[in-house]
């Protein structure tokens, strides 16, 4: 083929298409709201695409308290979900692995909320915890356990953790299905050989299967660290940020910003926050992954 | 066995998980086919007394009284949008992965890294300017400058996944055939594309879903029927005070079952796909 022995090299070739999409889709439009944050844009007011504001945006977001409580909640809100998602789909995929029959129709079940739109599952829980018709609350009355209308979504505090929830309804099975993937591939032997030598259940699970899992763990770090924004879709649906202000988190505040409040500059300045904060996560794990994969050699 | 009620407890716990993950999902598709005013009732109706399809005809447009949301538009919509960014995903991604699989270059792993960055940009950070210049070129409210914007969501992970399978294949084969009196591209094809082809299935069912199940980006690049799609269009329900759950449930299950009969058709190339793309390498 000619293709082949053109000037450039084959793999520039083959590769010159998606960074070309990447260019006109991601990297282009991330420089022109680089340039925006330092306008006072607005978009009701064209003309202010032009307003060259230096440095205002961000100096306005460092003394921003509505901006500070939405990144230290979006902050707590993936540390507490990532941990729980890891910590549960470990524990089910312990579960599963012990299973003697059956496993192959659980672990298609556990694919189901990995099919969902986070947008429908932040419906299925908003529809859940309703207060007046919501699965909750019925269950809540019909045992009789109280008899007053819990609003879930309306207190900040159960609100919160409705949306946790959600996220981790969403997400737990990834883990599940990757760390039970790991270890059913892990070899038996040394499982063997150490209740030979005397290790007790713990120390066959701390020294040798979790050790042997953790490539998995960082896999299923990485895939989701690529996704983590996702949690915007719910938030919007169920809550939408309120009440008050109180689930907001810096993905629904930049669309408010915007979108809503048309003060396109300042959106912008926040978003860098939070692109930042996701490059970090996904550097972060793919590290980890790189350095788990040098240490499995050829075992995987 | 001496231990049989720690195979119950097991059991029992795997039990409690599946109730856990199919309960939400099992109450919507309830709610889907259930009268209006069972979900209004108190006492609550668990189990719906009589099935019916009312609130698809409702939401369809097919019941007089009700004016309905245009869902078979949104549908289209989607389909349109997804398999066309699938499709061109794939093989952008197919040209990608296989050059990182079997080609040495100067800033690969940069390259690589750089790929995966694209990614992470949150949808509604990058929604933001891509709002700013598509409105200003045209492109708002378009099929075309959806799938534009999907094709670039989906290209870094169709990429990492197909590279991985690629890897898989030993290069012994490929460069048999070579000898023997193929050009690479014909060894391309008749080797390595045939043994690759159930990494590259998988590949296509994460980018068909994510392009499928996208709001953040969606919910501001359309407007009006030309060109929303479903998920953008389950809000079109929250929009008044009122919200018509019977209604919104119908769509929801509209939304999965899609996802869901794709997702089965090839469910076990996917968890392949999912941990063997990635661990090696």
């Amino acid at each position: 083929m000619r293709f082949f022995r053109s000037r450039l090299s084959p793999p520039i070739l083959l590769l010159m298409p998606a960074f070309v999409i990447i260019a006109l889709v991601v990297a282009l439009p991330l420089l022109f709201s680089l340039y925006t944050s330092f306008t006072g844009y607005r978009l009701v007011q064209p003309a202010s695409l032009w307003q060259w504001v230096g440095w205002r945006n961000y100096q306005r977001l460092l003394t921003d308290v509505d901006f500070w409580w939405a990144f230290g909640r979006t902050l707590v809100f993936l540390t507490i979900a990532l941990n729980l998602e890891l910590v549960l789909g470990l524990g089910i995929a312990l579960l599963i692995d012990k299973l003697t029959a059956g496993q192959r129709i659980i672990r298609t079940i556990m694919m189901f909320p990995m099919m969902f739109s986070p947008i429908l599952v932040g419906f299925q829980f908003k529809y859940i915890f309703n207060d007046n018709v919501g699965l909750v609350n019925n269950a809540i009355q019909s045992l009789g356990w109280s008899d007053v209308t819990i609003p879930w979504l309306v207190n900040p505090v159960t609100a919160n953790l409705a949306i946790l929830m959600a996220e981790v309804w969403m997400s737990t099975p990834i883990f599940a299905i990757l760390l039970l993937a790991g270890l059913m591939a892990m070899p038996r032997d040394p499982i063997e050989a150490a209740k030979v030598d005397g290790c007790n259940p713990w120390q066959v699970f701390r020294h040798i299967t979790l050790p042997y899992l953790m490539p998995f763990v960082y896999i299923a770090m990485a895939i989701r660290s690529l996704d983590v924004a996702r949690a915007y879709d719910m938030v919007k649906i169920m809550t939408n940020g309120g009440p008050a202000g109180r689930t907001e988190l810096l993905w629904t505040l930049i669309a408010r910003t915007g979108y809503q409040d048309a003060r396109m500059g300042m959106a912008n300045a926040m978003s860098y926050a939070s692109i930042l904060l996701s490059v970090y996560f996904t550097v972060y794990f793919f590290r980890k992954l790189a350095a788990a994969r040098r240490t499995m050699g050829g075992v995987a | 066995m001496e231990r049989s009620w720690q195979r119950w407890l097991i059991r029992f716990g795997i039990f409690v998980v599946m109730t856990i993950i199919c309960l939400p999902g099992l109450w919507i598709v309830m709610t889907a086919f259930r009268d209006n005013v069972e979900v209004m009732a108190r006492p609550p109706v668990w189990i719906p007394e009589r099935w019916t399809l009312d609130n698809f005809r409702a939401i369809l447009g097919m019941s007089e009284n009700q004016q309905g949301i245009p869902v078979v538009r949104y549908f289209v919509n989607s389909l349109i949008i997804s398999v066309t960014s699938t499709i061109l995903a794939l093989l952008i991604g197919m040209m990608g992965g296989y050059a990182f699989a079997r080609y040495r270059f100067k800033g690969k792993n940069v390259a690589f890294l750089w790929l995966m960055l694209s990614r992470t940009v949150p949808g509604i950070s990058l929604s933001l300017p891509v709002f700013m210049i598509w409105s200003r070129v045209g492109l708002i409210d378009t099929d075309f400058g959806v799938i534009l914007v999907y094709l670039a969501l989906n290209i870094p992970f169709t990429i990492w996944l197909i590279d991985g399978f690629f890897r898989q294949i030993p290069l012994s084969l490929s460069e048999a055939a070579q000898v023997d009196g193929c050009t690479r591209w014909q060894a391309f094809w008749k080797i390595e594309f045939p043994l690759a082809k159930s990494g590259i299935a998988s590949a296509g069912i994460f980018a068909f879903l994510t392009s499928w199940n996208e709001f953040a980006l969606a919910s501001q690049l359309t407007r009006t029927t030309a060109s929303k799609t479903l998920p953008v269009g389950l809000m079109d329900f929250t929009a008044q005070f009122t919200v018509d759950w019977t209604g919104m449930c119908a769509m929801a299950v509209i939304i999965i079952v899609p996802a869901l009969l794709l997702t089965f058709i090839v469910q076990k190339h996917l968890i392949a796909g999912l941990t063997f793309g990635g661990v090696k390498g």
